[in-house]
């Protein structure tokens, strides 16, 4: 049974004029609850309007997304976010900068539920928040206080993270939720990615440019070129990949289009 | 000695009874990130509801609460244009600012509406308080104290609002509307609470200044935007930018120096006419000092 299914999703960007592209092209595809799935290809390819037409971002020219068995193609944002996370590559993107790490974990402990003349931020909340921070080992449960705006970019992503998850989300996206972070600080952001996954058992869509972390996490990885998913592995095939094989398996498939494998590329490394 | 007095009088007077309005543009431009022109029109709704209610027989409590609402249904509106019609909030501002002064018009039914033979508010205090044998006069000694007591009611009331989970979905909504959508939040309705909020302080505004000054006219609310504008960019400059407690507190403080500056110019032998140069020299000092001080500071 799959949560997640998108049929025959397009969408193109300005449409009817000189410039149109065709972002997503005929994308079928189905995700099994409890899946962790990983996504990679040039820029362009058209995972991040894949993601986007899951959050409800980019509405589809045509097709139809179901999530839980429910049509939610023209779903407003807002109304399908109670069941759906969503991080992006920007830190500024998904926390809020003014407002406080308590308050910022307040708003999303209220994903989806009515908000209304209670006190946010009390002394029970604020423990929560402690008991949830603690593990993370980054010391942010001692600045509960402190505004979001005086972290770290990788501080901002673990605490997005920890939004995105805290009030029993059902679906994660993560589209280059590590992009913008340094090495070092993305791997510690990635293994949290991977424990909350786990003990959630969220599924999950992750767009990365790292073949090494495509391969690494999640139990299906999908490839994308100009709008399709031209590759779509699980299982030990998958545990089974290595980064040339997966550098050939892009040549194969893009017959040698050696701009996009270069960006394909770059992030090959990590 | 007395010049200043009177001088100092006239600040607290004045200072509390527009710091309404400086709350009211603290929401929309300083946590909204937008200066919302509807304030050129709900700041005179408030004096028009509230003369056209008093001339009428009406309570002044109960007219001056119907003129508050009267503000928040105009940022309603305001608020709907910008969301259900995707027009630009400030445009949307323009154009409710400008419907409304046919509004005023009609309300009052004349282009002024003298009250000075009417109940006020703060008469009807004093009166009350009297009942107890304290033999209260309705001036500004009494005035300033009833409008302070008031003026804190609203600024604890609306401190505390923006530490609910509706308030802090509304000050998220201004700060960063892809995440707070993402968090669940319908905007549209945040925008709207936001703004009705917001232009409910300013009428309040309104109607307590038509109450104070005697009389309601229609181009009372002419540059008001900007008096609200400075005294919060004035507190700001103060106090920088903190918690939201000390932005209300701020507001509150721009405006009682404002004011005070304001009536200092008058005594200095500049005309009414003047006021809006003055206050464009304050904005702009308001905007400068800032930076000037962070020159010197390095």
């Amino acid at each position: 049974m799959s949560i997640l299914a998108l049929r025959a999703v397009t969408k193109y960007f300005f449409r009817g004029t000189p410039n149109q592209v065709k972002a997503l092209d005929g994308v079928d595809l189905a995700v099994a609850a409890g899946e962790f799935v990983t996504i990679i290809g040039s820029n362009g390819a058209g995972k991040s309007t894949l993601i986007k037409a899951v959050s409800g971002l980019a509405v589809p020219d045509e097709g139809r997304v179901e999530f839980e068995g429910r049509d939610i193609t023209r779903e407003p944002v807002y109304r399908r976010a109670a069941a759906i996370g969503r991080i992006a590559q920007d830190p500024a993107d998904s926390t809020c900068a003014v407002l406080t790490i308590e308050e910022n974990l307040a708003l999303a402990e209220k994903r989806g539920q009515r908000r209304g003349l209670g006190i946010a931020v009390n002394e029970a909340a604020r423990a929560r928040y402690r008991a949830a921070l603690a593990p993370i080992g980054l010391g942010l449960e001692n600045r509960l206080g402190a505004r979001i705006g005086t972290l770290s970019g990788g501080q901002r992503q673990t605490l997005a993270l920890l939004m995105a998850t805290i009030s029993g989300s059902r679906l994660l996206l993560l589209d280059e939720h590590l992009a913008a972070l340094d090495p070092k600080t993305a791997e510690i952001v990635m293994t949290l990615t991977g424990r909350l996954v786990a003990e959630q058992k969220l599924t999950t869509l992750m767009i990365t440019h790292n073949m090494q972390d495509a391969i690494r996490w999640g139990s299906r990885l999908l490839m994308m070129h100009a709008g399709r998913i031209i590759f779509d592995v699980s299982g030990e095939a998958k545990s089974a990949l290595t980064v040339p094989a997966l550098i050939a398996k892009f040549h194969e498939v893009s017959k040698g289009d050696l701009t996009d494998d270069r960006v394909l590329l770059s992030g090959g490394n990590g | 000695m007395a010049q200043l007095e009177a001088l100092v009088r006239t600040m607290f007077e004045q200072g509390f009874l527009f710091a309404f309005l400086g709350l009211g543009v603290l929401i929309t431009f300083r946590f909204f990130r937008f200066p919302d022109l509807t304030a050129e029109g709900s700041y005179p709704l408030g004096g028009a509801v509230v003369a056209a209610l008093i001339v009428s027989g009406w309570h002044p409590l109960l007219a001056t609460i119907a003129a508050t609402l009267a503000g928040s249904a105009a940022g309603v509106l305001t608020a709907l244009v910008h969301t259900k019609l995707r027009i630009n909030n400030i445009i949307a501002g323009i154009i409710v600012m400008t419907a409304l002064y046919t509004v005023n018009l009609r309300i009052m039914g004349a282009a002024n509406v003298p009250l000075l033979d009417q109940p006020t508010i703060v008469g009807e205090v004093v009166r009350g308080l009297n009942l107890f044998g304290l033999g209260l006069r309705d001036n500004a000694a009494t005035t300033i104290p009833i409008t302070f007591v008031l003026l804190a009611v609203a600024g604890f009331a609306l401190v505390r609002f923006f530490h609910t989970h509706l308030g802090l979905a509304v000050r998220a909504t201004g700060q960063n509307e892809a995440m707070i959508l993402s968090l669940g939040v319908d905007i549209d309705k945040t925008k709207i609470v936001g703004l009705a909020l917001s232009n409910g302080f300013i009428a309040l505004s309104g109607a307590l200044i038509a109450q104070n000054h005697g009389f309601s006219d229609i181009g009372m609310g002419i540059g008001i935007l900007v008096a609200g504008a400075a005294a919060v960019l004035i507190g700001e400059t103060i106090f920088g930018d903190r918690t939201v407690g000390w932005w209300v507190v701020a507001a509150i403080v721009g405006m009682l120096i404002y004011q005070f500056l304001a009536a200092a110019a008058l005594r200095v032998g500049l005309t009414a006419n003047d006021l809006k140069l003055v206050t464009a020299v304050l904005l702009l000092a308001a905007l400068a000092v800032p930076r000037f001080r962070m020159r010197i500071l390095k």
